[in-house]
């Protein structure tokens, strides 16, 4: 019991990790559908923004708490990466938004590779070591043990995404976004700044990841420049799981897929998460393409 | 492999004769169907329409056979084991390469785990080589049966949905064969298989007998892949790639025809492992990351999706270039990643486009200001 308690707490941990990536894969997809590859790699920047500031401010956060700083270091990462995203959006995909889909899916690849390697070129290609690492204290939860870190981590990303639910439901600008992704051209006869909602879409999304880019580096204590890979991949199978485009949605896959993960690793060993967890977005989308909470969505000619 | 949903012929047939091929060229060309007579070497002698004198030369079918002739001859010319360790590698780039574009290129659909069908190839010929101790030639039928069940098993579900769905379920496929082949005792683990066998003593040196076959196989790849993108299948791809709606609508079975695209990239891919296995005599599970199928995609996007000689010329460029530039490796990526963003931007048909069949169909046609190759 105690285990299997422990199991759920670790696959709630990593799902709120995918859920924040995976929010921003199923906005911009939603709302341009365009599958946004260097998303992972956007997280994986994140990281690295997160661990340049603490590196210069290692002097000034030598006495403060390892949280508080790091929650400062949070925010400035999610408006980096944010202008980042915004860029991206800016460079690379704008210039192709009626252009075929193969195109953009391709500039996509181009623009995942660039960050990576570019990453590599700035930071080199060895693993670095996070200068602050949570640690600290535990709880013990009727047995099943779960870090101070951890909670305080899955609290913000929580609070952040209560707060993007809040801007998607209940502002004018969340009501543009959804618009938009019903029926971008309608948008823009009815007066709607489509590039400026697209722009706003890709700055919130890009922040997200780069929030928990800095969450896995401080968790972890090590961040690589191909670490955005698979959990770009991991985003997009809790994308669909939870039905692609829906913000909800992606917060209920990811949490599934990490609650599957985490049982998949008990039964098979940590060698097969990956395996299994994509062989199981292989089998979703055999079985529901739709996604858990996504509707029939039909081509329009 | 059927969908209910989906409106299906009755007979199942893949394309209806007669009518649907012919609409499929006026379509493809929008001009009545009239087309350059078959095996006329690589790219069809583009006649009529402007091409500079110097890629009319490079177009005809004799200079194809010239390249054919003087990578068959390269041994004699220069046979350092350099030398024909580079060409080899470089060769069964091409391979891959004009498997990829046989997916991509003609059928537009986007395969982000190339290198999981170069995997399977390379662990099926090396494993029953090795541990079952089949001679090499003996393998190839079973890693034929490989490569389609692997292109059955990822294609069957995600064909039917966006293309989009297809670029990450490949992306994911490539990630689950190499941490098999990683995890697996029988595929050597992390350490993979050494001592694979060649192809057998004809009485040459080892590589060139192994540079020989490679030649040989891959020229006939490169035809067989240049005549399929020319017949009626090929036309049928170009199609659903251009748009899948209307071509559905013209009694094109899309799902089938994405189908036969997907599995002969897949056979094209496992064929380009057994060399590649072959080659190195020892593969490991590295060998087959995602920066391969990257680059074998940079390959066709860069030649010109579609177009066989471009993409050839791609892969030769996308391979032999980092013999000439060592050393600065990401810097490389770096480059080819925002190349391909700048190539999709400014100049989507590629270096070297596909020119259509017809030869005067450009003269003819009215103005119409999309680059030829959009998808």
């Amino acid at each position: 019991m105690d285990y299997v308690l422990q199991l759920i707490l670790n696959g709630l941990f990593v799902g709120t990790f995918y859920a924040l990536v995976a929010l921003g894969y199923s906005m911009v997809y939603g709302i341009i559908k365009l599958l946004n590859f260097a998303h992972g790699d956007i997280y994986m920047l994140g990281g690295f923004v997160g661990f340049t500031l603490l590196t210069v401010g290692s002097g000034a956060l030598a006495g403060g708490g390892g949280i508080i700083a790091l929650v400062v270091v949070m925010a400035l990462a999610m408006v980096a990466t944010g202008l980042v995203g915004l860029v991206l959006e800016r460079v690379a995909y704008r210039p192709l938004r009626s252009a075929p889909r193969l195109s953009v899916l391709i500039t996509a690849v181009g623009a995942s590779f660039a960050l990576e390697y570019g990453v590599a070129v700035g930071y080199g290609p060895n693993p670095r070591a996070y200068p602050v690492t949570v640690g600290g204290g535990a709880v013990h939860l009727l047995g099943a043990r779960i870090t101070y870190a951890q909670l305080v981590m899955m609290a913000i990303a929580v609070i952040l995404m209560f707060g993007l639910d809040t801007l998607v439901r209940r502002t004018r600008s969340g009501r543009a976004m959804r618009a938009i992704s019903q029926d971008p051209r309608a948008c823009l006869l009815m007066g709607v700044n489509v590039d400026q909602v697209i722009s706003r879409t890709f700055f919130i999304g890009s922040a997200l990841a780069g929030a928990a880019g800095v969450m896995a580096g401080a968790y972890y204590g090590k961040i690589d420049f191909l670490m955005g890979f698979i959990i770009g991949l991991k985003a997009f199978t809790a994308a669909v799981i939870g039905g692609i485009g829906n913000i909800r949605g992606a917060v209920l896959g990811a949490i599934v897929l990490g609650l599957l993960e985490s049982f998949g690793t008990a039964w098979l060993g940590s060698q097969w998460r990956d395996v299994f967890a994509f062989a199981f977005l292989i089998l979703f989308l055999t079985v529901r393409p739709t996604g858990l909470l996504g509707e029939r969505v039909t081509e329009r000619v | 492999m059927t969908d209910p949903s989906l409106p299906r012929d009755p007979a199942g047939t893949q394309l209806p004769p007669e009518e649907s091929s012919a609409y499929v060229r006026a379509v493809e060309t929008k001009q009545p169907a009239n087309v350059a007579p078959a095996g006329t070497g690589l790219t069809p002698a583009a006649k009529g329409h402007g091409p500079t004198s110097a890629s009319r030369v490079v177009s005809s079918p004799w200079f194809a056979v010239a390249i054919v002739v003087l990578a068959i001859a390269l041994p004699f010319i220069d046979s350092g084991a350099y030398t024909l360790r580079i060409a080899t590698d470089a060769l069964i780039f091409v391979m891959l390469a004009v498997g990829l574009n046989v997916v991509v290129g003609y059928c537009g659909l986007l395969d982000l785990g190339y290198a999981a069908f170069f995997a399977i190839g390379a662990y099926t010929a090396g494993l029953l080589s090795t541990t079952f101790g089949w001679p090499i030639i003996a393998t190839i039928p079973a890693v034929v049966v490989m490569a389609v069940v692997g292109g059955l098993v990822i294609g069957a579900p995600t064909l039917r949905l966006r293309s989009d769905y297809l670029a990450i379920v490949t992306l994911g496929f490539g990630e689950i064969i190499r941490i098999t082949a990683n995890n697996l005792d029988i595929t050597g683990g992390p350490n993979g298989l050494f001592g694979i066998p060649d192809f057998g003593d004809f009485g040459y040196r080892s590589d060139v007998t192994i540079y020989w076959f490679t030649a040989v196989v891959v020229s006939l790849a490169v035809i067989a892949s240049s005549r399929l993108g020319r017949g009626r299948l090929g036309r049928a791809w170009r199609f659903v790639r251009e748009d899948e709606d209307a071509a559905e609508a013209m009694g094109i079975h899309t799902y089938k025809v994405k189908f036969a695209a997907y599995v002969t990239g897949a056979i094209f891919g496992g064929l380009a492992g057994v060399l590649f296995a072959v080659h190195q005599t020892a593969i490991s599970p590295p060998s087959f990351n995602f920066l391969w199928s990257a680059l074998i995609l940079m390959a066709v996007v860069l030649g010109g999706m579609g177009s066989t000689p471009g993409v050839v010329v791609g892969a030769l460029v996308i391979s032999l270039l980092p013999e000439l530039l060592r050393g600065a490796e990401n810097w490389r990526y770096l480059v080819f990643g925002v190349l391909l963003i700048v190539v999709m931007i400014f100049r989507p048909q590629g270096i070297w486009p596909h020119t259509p069949s017809e030869p005067a169909s450009a003269a003819r046609r009215e103005p119409d200001p999309q680059p030829e190759v959009t998808a």
